[in-house]
């Protein structure tokens, strides 16, 4: 790939990555938590583009609406309400060994998977139909598709919701 | 009588000069590049990437530009109609009838100093008012301005609105929690049961339309309405999105978050100078917003006779309906008392939320027995207007069913908290005040 080749959706990737990557960076290095918050919702928005760039805007439009509008607010709640927790001044605590296993494990193996397969047998794309935000909600209640996920998802978000309104409710 | 004929003249003359306006420029406009800006500089001969970038940049110049010069005569429209309503004359000191106002305050506002407190957090207490605007200027890319002109014609439009307007409540969490102060912050949490609140039966409306039109995308809604306004097949949606709308614009009666009596001013107390002004022109944008989305959901975006051929008659249309609903909501703001914190989360959960699922329900069950039974129209005389009548018919009469429902249920309802309050009891809608100390 030249210099040449490189089109607006290639500036596009990189702007995206800056956010997507940096956005984790601020996560991880802020000792802030509030802040740490809204780098995290900075790196979801970087993830919302790729899924413009990948012609798929029903889920950018959700990604945006989930992750920003819903977790990240409820996140910058829960830890302004926690003021203490706000300005951390030590840097470890006793557990940072088993994170760091686990997040170079995590790491090494999400690299493996991407790397192995470029320099293996060049597969063929899955498909290259993109599909239709109505052929998704198709999909989502068709019979031979994913119809029984779909219920058995909304039917435990649905018990999710009374049980925290059960544990919330005042003993009458 | 005279003066009959007087009022008549005075209406009907800016009318009959506005229409020959409107067509002059209208013979204008289509002659020159505006309507293929792109294609126009391709035969110039510019490069075809190039011309694509361009044309994009200077679109989005323009549709983010619009409603910030729209805001600045909003301003003078509000305060002028806030002081008839008080029996009061307005700005009239500046200009004619007292146009010019807002850009001195503009020019005020520039010149103040711009303070940021010691113990905020400089960079999230600079950018909560660009993010306030930012969310209320990223709907107008997917608005329909005329048949031919639109930021963008996502087939998500109503899910992305709905996305976008999520950041609003982001800009004013983070500006109460960046100004490090007890009443902004305190503002800033009842945002949070409020917005977020209000967003369910907003959504909830907004599936309404969406399954009239067969179509998530704002052009594919307005081109559903050629035949008959939304307004008429689902007034119960219009009413909730307009109630919901306007309460996610945090205004009166709904404008807990900046109650001036009890949280001195609410989240953006610290705030001054042009980033205080930000987030005042984040919110009368975001009221014509929504009348504009009222318009383009409910009462047919830019349809009326004549849009297609010009697009500038087209907007006017569009303009005019969206100036009725931002006139209804002004007047709901000035003629409404403040609700009170419990009384407005009754209101969302026990009375707003109900009754949108099950209009929605009503709405999808009708609507199918319809499609069923032939009388909805078909695809070729979609935009018939008679071919639409039996559809529309049979939807209002459900929605007029519903309403009559809720309507014996609250009279129900009140009669039973009178009867109760007459015989001495405590009613829920007194509050006795929490004992010191608790």
């Amino acid at each position: 790939m030249t210099f040449g080749d490189l089109t607006y959706e290639a500036f596009a990737f990189g702007f995206f990555t800056i956010l997507t990557l940096g956005g984790a960076l601020g996560v991880v290095a802020n000792r802030n938590l509030v802040r740490g918050a809204v780098w995290l919702i900075v790196s979801l928005f970087g993830v919302a583009g790729y899924f413009v760039l990948l012609s798929a805007p029903f889920l950018a439009a959700v990604q945006v609406l989930v992750y920003i509008g819903a977790i990240g607010i409820l996140f910058t709640f829960a830890v302004m309400l926690t003021r203490s927790m706000t300005n951390l001044n030590e840097r470890y605590n006793q557990q940072w060994w088993i994170a760091a296993v686990t997040s170079i494990a995590l790491f090494g193996m999400l690299v493996l998977l991407v790397i192995l397969p470029v320099f293996g047998e060049q597969e063929t794309a899955v498909s290259d139909v993109v599909a239709t935000t109505a052929d998704l909600g198709v999909a989502l209640v068709s019979g031979d598709a994913y119809v029984l996920p779909f219920e058995v998802a909304s039917l435990l978000l649905t018990a999710a919701m009374i049980g925290a309104i059960v544990i919330a409710r005042e003993e009458e | 009588m005279d003066r009959t004929i007087g009022t008549l003249i005075k209406i009907a003359v800016p009318i009959v000069i506005g229409v020959v306006v409107i067509l002059i420029l209208n013979s204008i406009t289509s002659a020159s590049c505006l309507n293929d800006f792109e294609g126009c500089l391709v035969d110039g001969g510019m490069d075809t990437d190039l011309a694509g970038l361009i044309a994009i940049s200077l679109g989005v110049v323009l549709v983010a530009t619009f409603p910030l010069l729209v805001t600045i005569l909003l301003i003078w429209i509000e305060r002028k109609f806030a002081a008839r309503i008080q029996d009061r004359i307005g700005p009239n000191r500046v200009g004619p009838i007292g146009l010019v106002q807002p850009l001195a305050d503009v020019v005020k506002l520039l010149g103040k100093e711009d303070i940021t407190p010691a113990g905020a957090d400089k960079w999230l207490y600079n950018a909560s008012p660009v993010m306030m605007v930012m969310s209320v200027l990223l709907i107008w890319a997917v608005m329909p301005l005329t048949p031919y002109h639109y930021g963008i014609d996502l087939e998500i439009g109503i899910l992305y609105f709905i996305a976008v307007a999520s950041i609003g409540t982001l800009a004013v969490i983070m500006a109460g929690w960046s100004s490090n102060n007890k009443y902004a912050l305190l503002g800033a949490f009842r945002v949070v049961a409020q917005l977020i609140s209000y967003e369910v039966p907003l959504a909830l409306a907004l599936l309404v339309p969406v399954m009239l039109a067969g179509s998530m995308s704002m052009v594919g809604i307005v081109e559903a309405q050629a035949g008959m306004w939304f307004l008429f097949s689902a007034p119960i949606a219009a009413f909730l999105f307009f109630i919901s709308s306007q309460a996610e614009t945090g205004r009166a009666p709904f404008d807990l978050l900046e109650a001036e009596s009890e949280l001195v001013a609410g989240y953006n107390i610290e705030y001054s100078g042009m980033k205080f002004a930000m987030f005042f022109a984040g919110e009368f944008m975001h009221v014509f917003t929504n009348g504009v989305l009222m318009a383009v959901i409910f009462t047919g975006g830019w349809y009326g006779p004549f849009a297609r051929e010009a697009p500038l008659l087209a907007f006017t249309y569009l303009m005019l309906k969206s100036g009725f609903w931002y006139l209804l909501s002004l007047l709901m703001r000035n003629a409404l008392p403040r609700v009170r914190i419990d009384q407005l989360m009754t209101f969302n959960w026990k009375f707003l939320v109900p009754l949108s699922i099950a209009n929605l329900l009503m709405t999808a069950f009708l609507l199918k027995l319809v499609q069923e039974g032939g009388l909805a129209p078909s695809p070729e005389e979609a935009s018939d207007f008679i071919a639409n009548i039996p559809q529309t018919v049979v939807l209002f009469l459900g929605n007029v069913a519903l309403a009559a429902f809720v309507m014996t249920l609250i009279r129900n309802q009140g009669r039973e908290e009178r009867l109760a309050e007459d015989a001495g009891e405590p009613s829920d809608l007194t509050v006795t005040p929490a004992p010191a100390g608790d």
